[in-house]
Formats: structure tokens, C-alpha cells, sequence
């Protein structure tokens, strides 16, 4: 079938089989709530649809409905993420395998709806997941994937699914669905370790002094370590069923005998193959690792990659007062273990297009030594 | 044309005129025709009715993973030619480059088909004739799909005509698929 990233992810969230769809609408996340609703008036989706008053109270209801033991997927963008900020630590302490997906748009003001992850990187340290698509066929697969991961005893952590606003959201591009009966065996039924029942009372979430808080986050630790363990090894009992295989927790292109490795997310990753080819056609040795998981952060494949090559990150964000946060994780993940040089730029933001021609220009004059260590690029 | 190149159409049109309608049936007939890398999209941005939109497609034999704008288009169709005026549709557009017009004028009647390959088709009177109207207002998307493969061989009009029928029902397909019909014999080129 042909539909854009919003309509797949609808797709995928109904045939996941959620027992309890929670959501409040925000563009441009809106067509994915709106395909799901869809789905419900023609019988497809048989969960409880929960409208809700707001993002903070859809986080709300998921917590509620997963902590009772079901399946449960939302999706929000931007402000609305904001908004959950709260629930969002709460979802992930309380160790609840929420899958959700995030269109990545603006913060305001000024007001925009445009691509740009601010949103989502500001949530770096809630304890989700966090995984980057680059077409609408990696927001299906991922979807699909995310509940097994989040699901799996050794994890049971809430998963964010992001990808770019409109440039993926409104955009159509092919996708291959499988059966129900394939999306079935793949993913069973959640059959949770434990969970609120009304039958038999127990106390979750109570005050804990210091001796026992501080493992609570030990744990959460030793949980998106598993995951680092599990996403490769589901992404390949994926390729293996279904054909397809969008990498580890990072995507190698050309990395071969590259002498220049670039490093970026979502959809300035894609366009950064093209780039890449470009360049290569052009003599130029440099491979890209386009990263799928920024939590658990690649960190070892990252150190790997160095070894035979310098590094150029592009990010879609910027920690102000900092740097570009892809960057300053790169580089922290290669510190006192690498000597390779690491370039940044900050580009993209606010929905600005960055094309394979911008990427090539931002290596080009890296290659050229004529590159400070961060700068912006397009201003 | 070979099969593996990407093609890249812009299409100018007024918002509500179904410019976003009309890219994403046209790749999905391309889709069918056995292009594997297709992609439709909006401009990026709030629309109004009535306010000149565009919308994007690109077709290719290979997966697509290019996520920009398209900035220099091989095919510009003109959903409304009174855009025209306003908007300069020939912007980028590559030296062989097609353009594409709901008109009742003819390709010669245009100074740039000196330059461009250039077709029409009054898709305006086709949409009245077979009563595709939304608030009394003709709407030209389908029609003006039957004109595209006169100018592009990657897609078929039997394609065209059978993403038309697999998105509406009934009455409303069959007035539609008559319209691809009439305009892609009533399309003029001067190519």
C-alpha cells in the first residue's frame, strides 16, 4: 500500500492490537489519530478508544491502562509531548511497555509546525526509548517492533517513536503490510508480569527512602542496557519473517574503507545516502551511520566506526548553551578511547530544508579543514 | 525515459482544487505501473482554499531517499491558470521540461513553448461536463491526471483509472475515470 507516515502509523498502532488507545490531537500528529478513529468506526479496531482533554491526561490514561495489564498506544508531537513531560518520567519509572509515537515539530514561540526534534531530545532523560525513523516503511516496522522490545521482561520500558513533521508525517511512500496472522505470531499477546487487579490489591508506586530509590534507577539502567542486547535481535527475527532490515541501534551506509563517517538522524539521514553517493561518486571516502536508537545511545558501535575514521554530526536540535546534542554525545562516547576529530553543525531547524546538496557542502568543508569544531549551517 | 530515473513534478494549483489529491493518486498509479520508488507530499505549511498551493511527486524505479523539496522538477502541471499571474511556475524547471495546463488555449498560445514542451487540456469544462463539482466548484485534479500520460510513458492512464476506482465508489468513480478518459484524448501538445 501507499500512505503517509501518520496513515502507516495508525496502520501499524491497529494491527499492534492495542487493548486502549489514548490521544489527544495536535498537528501535525493530528491524521494519526483521526486514521486509528477510522479504523474503530469500520470494526478494525477493537480497543477502547479514550478521547481525552489533553496530552498530559492521554499520558494519564495509558499509565492507568497499562498498569492494569493491556496493550496501550498513544501519539503526540511537539507542545502536547511537553505537556506529558510528567507522566513521561512517571510512565518510564513505573516500568510500563507504553509504545507512542511523536512527530517531531518546533517548540514555540515563534509559532511553527515544521520539522525539528527539540521536542523529543528534550526528553532525552525520562528513561524512554527512543528510536528515529527515516521512511514510513521503518515507522511501520518499528511500531510493530516496539512492543516486543518494550513488552520483554528483561526491558518493560515505554517506547517513543519519532519521525519528522510533514516530511514524513503528510509524506506517501510505498510500504509493504503484512498479514494480521504474520503481525500475530511475530507479536502475541502482552501477557504482563504483573499488574493492578481489583480481585487482588496491591500497593504500587509508594514512598521509598533512599536505601531502595537509588536501585529503582540501577534498574532502569540495567534495562535499556538489555535493550541495547534486544533491538538488534529483534530487528533481525524481523528481517528474517518479513524480509526487511533497517539496522541495529545504528544503520552502516558505504562505512567500508570510509575515512569520513557522518552520523545524523531521521530525516536528514535519509537524504544523507543521497549525499553520500554523491560523494563517493566523487572520489570522496565517507560512509554514513544513520542512528536509530538515540536511547540506549549507540555508544560502543559509535567508538567502533572511529577507529578508521573521522566524524561529522549533524543535528536537528540544539542544547542551547551547549552544542548540537548528537554531537556532544558522540564525542563524549569517544573520550580517552579515540582520537578521531568530530565536526558538528546545527542545521534544519524550524522545518528549514536541508537538502543532499547542504550535506554535501557541510562535509565538503570539513574534509577541507576549513570547519570550526560546532557551527550552524544555513543561517 | 528510462525506467530507473527519477522524475520530479511540481503541481501549482488553488487550495481545495486537490493539487495534494492529485500527486498522491498519480504515484500510487505509478506505484502500479511498477515504479518502486514513489513519493507524494504537500508544501509544508497551513493551506486556505483559494490560495495558490503546491504539491510534489516524484517517481523513480528505485527506493527514493531523498526527503527535500523538489526545487528543479522535470514536469510542472498548472491545476488553475490563473496562477499563472502570481506565481512563477516555471521556476527551476529543467531545460526539456514540461509543463502541463488546465487551459482552453492551445500549446503555441503560451511564449514559453519556445523554450518548453508544453500541453493542455481544458480540464475545467471536462470536470463540469461529467459533474465532479464540491460547492458548485469543478474540480480538476482527476481530470487533469488522464492528460499525464500523454507527456510522461512511466504511467499508464489504465493505472490512473484504477486508483480512481479503489478511492471512491460507484457513481462518483465512474464520472471520474470518464473524465481521465476525455482529457487524455482531448490533451493537445506541441511535442
Amino acid at each position: 500500500m501507499i500512505d503517509t507516515g501518520n496513515y502507516i502509523a495508525a496502520k501499524a498502532a491497529v494491527m499492534a492490537k492495542p487493548d486502549v488507545v489514548a490521544a489527544y490531537p495536535i498537528t501535525p500528529q493530528t491524521t494519526v489519530v483521526e486514521g486509528i478513529a477510522n479504523y474503530l468506526e469500520k470494526g478494525e479496531f477493537t480497543g477502547e478508544y479514550i478521547c481525552v482533554e489533553s496530552e498530559h491526561s492521554a499520558m494519564s490514561a495509558c499509565i492507568g491502562a497499562s498498569a492494569m495489564g493491556v496493550r496501550t498506544f498513544t501519539a503526540t508531537s511537539s507542545h502536547g509531548l511537553l505537556l506529558m513531560h510528567e507522566m513521561l518520567h512517571w510512565a518510564a519509572l513505573a516500568r510500563l511497555p507504553i509504545v507512542m509515537c511523536n512527530i517531531n515539530r518546533v517548540i514555540g514561540p515563534g509559532w511553527n509546525i515544521w520539522a525539528d526534534e527539540n521536542d523529543s531530545i528534550s526528553q532525552r532523560d525520562t528513561g524512554w526509548i527512543q528510536f528515529y525513523c527515516s521512511s514510513n516503511q521503518e515507522i511501520f516496522d518499528t511500531i510493530i517492533q516496539s512492543y516486543k522490545l518494550a513488552e520483554n521482561e528483561k526491558v518493560l520500558l515505554p517506547v517513543m517513536i519519532n519521525y519528522n513533521a510533514f516530511i514524513l508525517s503528510h509524506t506517501s511512500m510505498p510500504v509493504d503490510i503484512p498479514d494480521q496472522r504474520e503481525i500475530d505470531e511475530f507479536l502475541p499477546k502482552f501477557k504482563p508480569k504483573w499488574n493492578l487487579d481489583i480481585n487482588n490489591p496491591v500497593t504500587f508506586g509508594n514512598i521509598i527512602g533512599p536505601e531502595y530509590y537509588i536501585k529503582v534507577r540501577k534498574a532502569m539502567q540495567d534495562a535499556h542496557k538489555n535493550a541495547k542486547k534486544l533491538i538488534p535481535e529483534i530487528a533481525r527475527e524481523w528481517k528474517k519473517k518479513f524480509g526487511r532490515f533497517h539496522g541495529d541501534l545504528l544503520e552502516k551506509y558505504r562505512c567500508d574503507d570510509a575515512e569520513y563517517i557522518l552520523l545524523a538522524m531521521g530525516a536528514i539521514a535519509a537524504e544523507s545516502k543521497v549525499a553520500v553517493d554523491e560523494m563517493q561518486r566523487k572520489g570522496l571516502k565517507i560512509g554514513l551511520a544513520r542512528i536509530r536508537t538515540f536511547r540506549p545511545f549507540p555508544k560502543e558501535s559509535i567508538l567502533q566506526l572511529s577507529e578508521n575514521a573521522d566524524l561529522i554530526v549533524i543535528d536537528r536540535n540544539i542544547s542551547v548553551g551547549s552544542e548540537g546534542v548528537l554531537f556532544n554525545e558522540v564525542k563524549a562516547a569517544l573520550y580517552h578511547k579515540s582520537d578521531a576529530r568530530v565536526n558538528g553543525f546545527i542545521t534544519g531547524l524550524g522545518g528549514r530544508d536541508v537538502t543532499y546538496k547542504d550535506i554535501e557542502s557541510m562535509c565538503r568543508k570539513t574534509v577541507e579543514g576549513k570547519a570550526n569544531e560546532c557551527e550552524w549551517y544555513g543561517i | 525515459m528510462s525506467s530507473k530515473t527519477l522524475v520530479e513534478i511540481c503541481f501549482h494549483g488553488r487550495g481545495g482544487q486537490g493539487a495534494v489529491t492529485a500527486a498522491n493518486l498519480l504515484v500510487a498509479a505509478a506505484l502500479e505501473d511498477g515504479n518502486r520508488g514513489v513519493q507524494a507530499f504537500p508544501f509544508f505549511g497551513a493551506e486556505r482554499r483559494g490560495a495558490p498551493v503546491r504539491a510534489f511527486a516524484r517517481i523513480s524505479g528505485e527506493e527514493i531517499h531523498l526527503r527535500s523539496e523538489i526545487y528543479y522538477p522535470d514536469i510542472v502541471i498548472v491545476l488553475d491558470e490563473s496562477i499563472m499571474g502570481l506565481v512563477d511556475v516555471l521556476r527551476g524547471l529543467k531545460k526539456e521540461g514540461i509543463v502541463l495546463i488546465n487551459s482552453t488555449k492551445k500549446p503555441v498560445d503560451f511564449d514559453f513553448s519556445k523554450k518548453f514542451k508544453v500541453a493542455t487540456v481544458d480540464a475545467t469544462s471536462i470536470a463540469i461536463k461529467h459533474g465532479i463539482l464540491v460547492g458548485g466548484i469543478p474540480v480538476v485534479n482527476t481530470p487533469i491526471l488522464g492528460a499525464v500520460p500523454r507527456v510522461l510513458d512511466r504511467v499508464s492512464l489504465s493505472s490512473i483509472q484504477r486508483v480512481i476506482k479503489n478511492k471512491w465508489l460507484g457513481d462518483l468513480a465512474d464520472k471520474n475515470v470518464k473524465a481521465t478518459q476525455d482529457a487524455y484524448e482531448l490533451t493537445e501538445v506541441n511535442f
